[in-house]
């Protein structure tokens, strides 16, 4: 039962599952953005027929093929999580998940590897048209992988289009189309599509400064680096567009989040947002204090990223706790007297259908029906539980913010030095350049890390927490598969470094 | 086929990736899966009606009487 749970082993499967989708997420943007300029680099070699641009693509291809052979297969390795370490998780959302992962194996990862293999294999040996058009689908192919997996992971989000079966105790898909096109998978899928081009292009940077400062390739270099600015300056103004959309969508289906991700103890009209601030070390949402200190606040902005108004109402931490009446807000402590009414209820439903007592059952079921969006409150033990992690939500979100509203900075400095052919005089960017990876994938860490603590405790928005999601396991076990991984992962990434860092060496002529 | 055949005896970075990639599935579906990643409720039960009672079990413990914090406005 639930009360025999071990919350350590909760904590160490949350951290076991942080630790391989963190691993796994240094491989994912990169392919998913890399495809895209690698797409872009053949299309430039087939029209000109310009041997350096040929010998450019290539290059980034190789270098492509060792982020993807050593990223392939390690979200194998969450599937496996879920099914040991979130049984409960796993066997509910089963047919809801199904249908989008089911396309994505059967349909984009198909026609990503048909069109691999010819990408990397058809250099003379198929038709120019259709081998550019190869590197094209393998782009497709990747980004509509990534558009089953996100819309999956936006649905534990905001678990639109779906209906609770209390014989089977699963959530069954009423609309396909509701869970495909929800704001929040819509947001999730453009934001992070656009920030792993951000990503891919600060590698093709990071790689080409090297080489200008080494004094090596410098035509490949200088015109990936153009190619690169480009492709980051326009991806990373969509960034901030995207940013803005998945800053609205969260505000309208998860404002605990929001809330959390910007301090906010008590709601405002015409909420200012907080550019820079300090959490409290000793905050506590039961005092009415700020949570946040030193803050340096953007008159209004919140309000307008929330509601599209600068005037508007932006609830608080403590109106979503406690509630207010005169937002007409319900706060946690009554959702969980209605989870409640709606645990009871599905335990009614369950006895009364054994005791073959229909009338009772369907009864029962009415019940449910009536409270079943807010049953995950049902199993909070106090109104307080239904906050997240504040300063880890906060801190998160703003490192975020600032290092996404600096990369189109960076991406112009760029453009300008090598649009002039200046970089002699400008080595200092060059160095800043060949680092520039290291932020962009902090920025992409930051960002699931707002997605997914800043929405603890629930596994399921408002549905399932985490506590209930997990099975019954000793936390000593889950503990040492952690540090499994923590070794394997190590190794993986020392062998991708290393076989990368040679494949840089070498360069563009052999390979 | 000769395509393929001859696209992979060309590879000489390939080879290396693959054989990369040949130990990682090796690991994760030899290793990993089989010994440390049981699917709890397919191999614990026989049926669909069992995992079903038995996860549904877990969802309708007794619900301890709410406590409200020290504070409530």
């Amino acid at each position: 039962m639930i009360e025999n749970l071990d919350p350590t082993m909760v904590d160490w499967a949350r951290a076991q599952f942080a630790l391989t989708a963190m691993y796994h997420w240094i491989f994912v943007p990169l392919t998913l953005g890399l495809t895209w300029f690698i797409a872009y680099c053949h299309t430039i070699s087939y029209r000109t027929g310009n041997e350096e641009w040929k010998r450019l693509t290539r290059f980034w291809m190789r270098l492509f093929a060792v982020n993807f052979a050593v990223g392939v297969a390690t979200g194998i390795i969450l599937e496996f999580e879920f099914g040991t370490n979130w049984s409960n998780y796993s066997w509910m959302v089963g047919d809801i998940f199904g249908a989008p992962l089911a396309i994505e194996g059967l349909f984009a990862f198909f026609l990503e590897s048909t069109f691999f293999a010819v990408m990397f294999f058809g250099w003379d040996r198929v038709s120019r048209r259709f081998h550019l058009v190869s590197t094209w689908m393998v782009a497709l192919g990747s980004n509509l992988s990534a558009v089953w997996i996100l819309v999956a992971n936006a649905w534990m989000q905001h678990p639109a289009g779906q209906e609770f079966n209390p014989d089977t105790a699963r959530f069954e898909m009423n609309s396909f189309r509701d869970i495909v096109f929800s704001p929040v998978a819509v947001a999730k899928f453009t934001h992070t599509a656009s920030s792993s081009m951000v990503l891919s292009a600060f590698f093709v940077i990071s790689v080409s400064s090297w080489y200008l400062l080494k004094g090596r390739h410098r035509t490949m270099a200088r015109r990936s680096i153009v190619l690169a600015s480009v492709f980051c300056l326009l991806s990373s103004l969509f960034v901030i567009f995207t940013g803005d959309q998945s800053a609205y969508a969260v505000a309208q289906k998860q404002p605990m989040k929001l809330a959390a991700c910007e301090g906010l103890l008590r709601g405002q009209t015409g909420a200012d947002l907080i550019a820079i601030g300090v959490v409290k070390d000793d905050h506590d949402i039961r005092d009415d204090k700020q949570v946040t200190r030193l803050n340096i606040g953007i008159p209004e902005l919140l309000s307008y990223l929330a509601n599209r108004n600068f005037k508007s109402f932006v609830p608080g931490v403590r109106d979503m706790v406690y509630g207010n009446p005169e937002q007409n807000l319900l706060g946690a402590k009554q959702k969980m007297v209605k989870g409640r009414t709606a645990l009871a209820a599905l335990a009614a439903y369950r006895s009364d259908r054994q005791a073959g007592d229909e009338a009772g059952a369907a009864a029962a079921r009415d019940t449910l029906r009536a409270n079943q969006d807010y049953i995950g409150y049902g199993y909070l033990e106090k109104p307080e539980d239904a906050v997240p992690p504040i300063a880890l939500s906060f801190y998160s979100f703003h490192f975020m913010v600032i290092l996404g509203t600096l990369f189109p900075v960076v991406s112009v400095l760029f453009l300008l030095v090598a649009w002039r052919n200046t970089f002699e005089k400008h080595r200092g960017l060059l160095r800043v350049g060949t680092i520039l990876l290291i932020p962009g994938m902090i920025a992409h860490w930051l960002g699931w890390i707002v997605a997914e603590v800043g929405r603890q405790p629930w596994a399921i928005q408002d549905l399932l927490p985490v506590n209930v999601a997990a099975t019954r396991l000793s936390s000593g076990s889950v503990r040492a598969t952690f540090f499994l991984f923590l070794f394997l992962f190590t190794v993986l990434l020392i062998a991708e470094v290393g076989i990368m860092l040679k494949q840089i060496s070498i360069g563009p002529e052999e390979g | 086929m000769v395509f393929y055949r001859e696209g992979f005896r060309g590879m000489t970075l390939g080879r290396s990736l693959w054989l990369v990639v040949a130990i990682k599935i090796l690991v994760i579906f030899g290793l990993l899966k089989i010994f440390f990643f049981p699917d709890f409720l397919e191999s614990g039960f026989s049926t669909d009606r069992q995992r079903a009672d038995f996860v549904l079990e877990q969802l309708t413990p007794p619900i301890p009487e709410p406590t409200t914090g020290s504070e409530s406005p």
